[in-house]
């Protein structure tokens, strides 16, 4: 882009270039879909086996009753949480840096919340009859029980889902628009329907401003519950390990952590892509390097609280929990998690030089994401294999089949972000436009 | 189905089903555990399952040593559900499979379990067993199953009912007869075949039971009594 041009003559540029990916298709593009159609494929039909055979088919054992499907759950339910992260608090705060970012993050939410719920089914013993967790009426007069821990997180995955979804919808709706005078085919009606009759009168755009700030503010408060309610699936518990007060927040940083690690990742690949260059700037990798040192370091803390509190207390059965991790069957993994999400982020992502380094930026991210899947799977399965009665003590790590179904499920959350990319556009049109024209007297 | 319909027996208090286990005469010889899978219908799991952790038993008995070779004791614990009055397993259950009758057990209603497994995760006694497959029996023992309660299917889980089957069946007969549950009239499988008694089983409100009068022993202890489960269980603790 010329830096002569005036923003009103960048305009019709921008459209084009942030429409580009809605309608050209490579066959590396279809390569890819094919790769990731036949890895679901195979985690569909891992699924099926376990379905037909039993659960015996993971490698779960009492008093390990719950571990990689649950670990993935919340994994999944954390990276949600990049996009209300992002795109909640940095509409909130004004930000301005936001505006090629949210939609990326907004789309990776909604698509990691379907995930996690998927992980929930993986997991249930008779899946066939998931629907006792609805409060349906029925004849023998049989509710959930809402004393569980477990309803509260259905309920509020069901809510998260749905505000999200509204979330990512409101601001796509003016981009439909615009994809919808621009599109030919097949795909023209679907636009026309999606973006409910918008004009872009000045009426729309103020109902649309209103409801806006009316879900933001929302969405950030449903995001912090939703992920205390996750910690507190297993801080309600009397297992020792994670019957800490601390659980809660500390669910939520890590959640945070995640998700930022991811919505990075995703900006590097969509960038080298679709050369977004000129939008995705060295800033935006800059600003999200220095919200993930706040990250690393609050996390750390929160961490070292409730560790040191352990550690100090001396209470044999946790104790037991925690060195079983320091020193014990899961100290490679611990220290690697350790190096993983604390050490490696906070070493490089403050020299500023880093920030600005797209390639490191995703490594990092990459580093953070399977560090704390591995921080996950720590909080599952080292206290479940140290029950108090040490009679029953044990150890656990997944079976093929628990993997095949995790790694089908990736490979969906991939692929069903790859089909979002081909039909909502990545970078929010109208509101890096808005940017570039009102961006200074705004922000 | 009321409370006085189904529990108390005509102007009296409700039952309490409690039991006491005597450490001291526990020999660890299994029998219990036996009498409990022929009783209950517990599924055979065989030797990979077993080594996998998976086998099933309602009741088992945990063997800690004692003391450095070459003086070594084994010591010998029967552990169940505990029954408890305030069981960490039953809130958690989000479909209420995990119930508490009125007169003190802790139930599992098969039917509407869906195998979400937080309850086998919060108790702490990891009593709870889940069924990883479906059942089977190799010929001819399927032609022993007790026609008194179901075989569970794969996905579900399952524990120690104190032989609800045969409780009920004690408390229908009294009930014709216009009377209270005797004392010893109600055994489950595991107490029956105790060869030295160690197990003693019964109705804690009646304070002329053997399990009342044992249960006010200066031996008593509860199992991780620390955590205020209120266990239906009293142990006896073991002096030689």
């Amino acid at each position: 882009m010329a830096p002569t041009q005036t923003p009103w003559e960048q305009i019709p540029q921008i459209n084009r270039e942030l429409l580009a990916p809605l309608q050209a298709t490579t066959w590396r593009y279809l390569a890819l879909v094919g790769v990731l159609a036949c890895l679901v494929a195979a985690g569909a039909g891992a699924w099926i086996y376990q379905i037909e055979t039993g659960i015996g088919q993971t490698n779960l054992h009492p008093p390990v009753f719950w571990a990689a499907y649950i670990a993935s759950f919340v994994y999944w339910i954390g990276v949600s949480h990049s996009g209300t992260f992002i795109s909640g608090v940095l509409r909130l705060s004004k930000a301005e840096w936001r505006r090629p970012v949210t939609r990326i993050a907004e789309l990776m939410t909604i698509i990691s919340v379907m995930i996690a719920a998927l992980c929930v089914f993986f997991h249930l013993g008779r899946v066939w009859r998931w629907y006792y967790l609805i409060p349906y009426p029925n004849q023998r007069e049989i509710w959930p029980n809402f004393r569980s821990p477990l309803m509260w997180d259905a309920t509020a995955i069901f809510t998260y889902a749905t505000a999200s979804a509204i979330f990512l919808y409101l601001p796509l709706i003016p981009d439909f628009a615009l994809a919808r005078d621009r599109v030919t085919g097949w795909r023209r009606p679907l636009y026309v329907a999606l973006s409910l009759g918008w004009r872009g009168s000045q009426t729309q755009w103020r109902v649309l401003r209103r409801a806006q700030r009316i879900i933001t503010p929302l969405i950030v408060m449903v995001m912090v519950s939703v992920h205390s309610i996750v910690g507190w699936d297993f801080g309600m518990a009397l297992v020792p390990g994670w019957h800490t007060s601390i659980i809660a927040p500390y669910f939520v940083v890590g959640a945070v952590h995640s998700g930022l690690g991811m919505v990075v990742i995703g900006l590097y690949v969509l960038r080298r892509v679709y050369h977004l260059e000129a939008y995705i700037r060295l800033e935006h990798f800059d600003k999200m390097g220095k919200l993930l040192v706040v990250t690393t370091l609050t996390l750390a803390y929160l961490y070292f609280a409730d560790q040191l509190t352990v550690w100090y207390g001396k209470v044999p059965a946790e104790n037991h929990v925690m060195y079983s991790m320091l020193t014990g069957p899961f100290a490679q993994a611990w220290w690697t998690m350790l190096v993983m999400i604390y050490v490696l982020p906070l070493l490089t992502l403050t020299w500023p030089a880093f920030r600005r380094w797209p390639l490191g930026m995703m490594v990092v991210g990459l580093l953070i994401n399977l560090g704390m899947y591995i921080e996950r799977m720590l909080i599952l399965v080292p206290p479940l294999t140290h029950p108090r009665l040490t009679y029953e003590w044990s150890t656990y790590f997944p079976s093929w089949i628990e993997l095949t179904i995790l790694g089908g499920a990736m490979a969906m959350a991939i692929l069903l972000y790859v089909l979002a990319v081909k039909f909502v556009p990545v970078i929010s049109i109208w509101e890096e436009k808005e940017g570039r024209l009102h961006g200074r007297e705004e922000g | 189905m009321s409370r006085s319909e189904r529990n108390e027996p005509n102007d009296s208090k409700p039952y309490k089903w409690e039991m006491v286990i005597d450490l001291d005469r526990c020999t660890g010889c299994e029998a219990c555990v036996v009498a409990c899978r022929a009783e209950n219908n517990i599924r055979i799991s065989g030797e990979e399952e077993a080594a996998q952790g998976r086998a099933i038993n309602w009741i088992r008995i945990e063997r800690y040593w004692e003391g450095d070779y070459p003086n070594v004791k084994a010591k010998f614990m029967p552990v169940l559900c505990q029954h408890c009055s305030n069981a960490p397993c039953e809130p958690v259950c989000p479909v209420y499979a995990s119930y508490h009758t009125p007169d003190g057990l802790n139930a599992q209603v098969y039917n509407r379990c869906i195998g979400v497994r937080y309850c086998g995760n919060n108790c702490p006694y990891t009593a709870r067993q889940f069924n990883w497959f479906d059942p089977q029996w190799d010929e001819p023992l399927q032609e022993q199953l007790n026609p008194d309660l179901t075989v569970r299917m794969n996905g579900i889980m399952e524990k120690c009912t104190f032989c609800v089957q045969r409780i009920r069946r004690g408390k229908e007969t009294a009930e014709q007869e216009g009377r209270r549950v005797k004392d010893g009239e109600v055994t489950p499988a595991c107490v029956q075949s105790c060869p030295t008694s160690a197990l003693v089983f019964g109705d804690r409100n009646d304070p002329t039971s053997r399990v009342a009068k044992m249960a006010r022993s200066d031996r008593r202890f509860h199992l991780l009594e620390e955590l205020g489960t209120e266990p239906a269980i009293t142990y006896l603790k073991r002096l030689t």
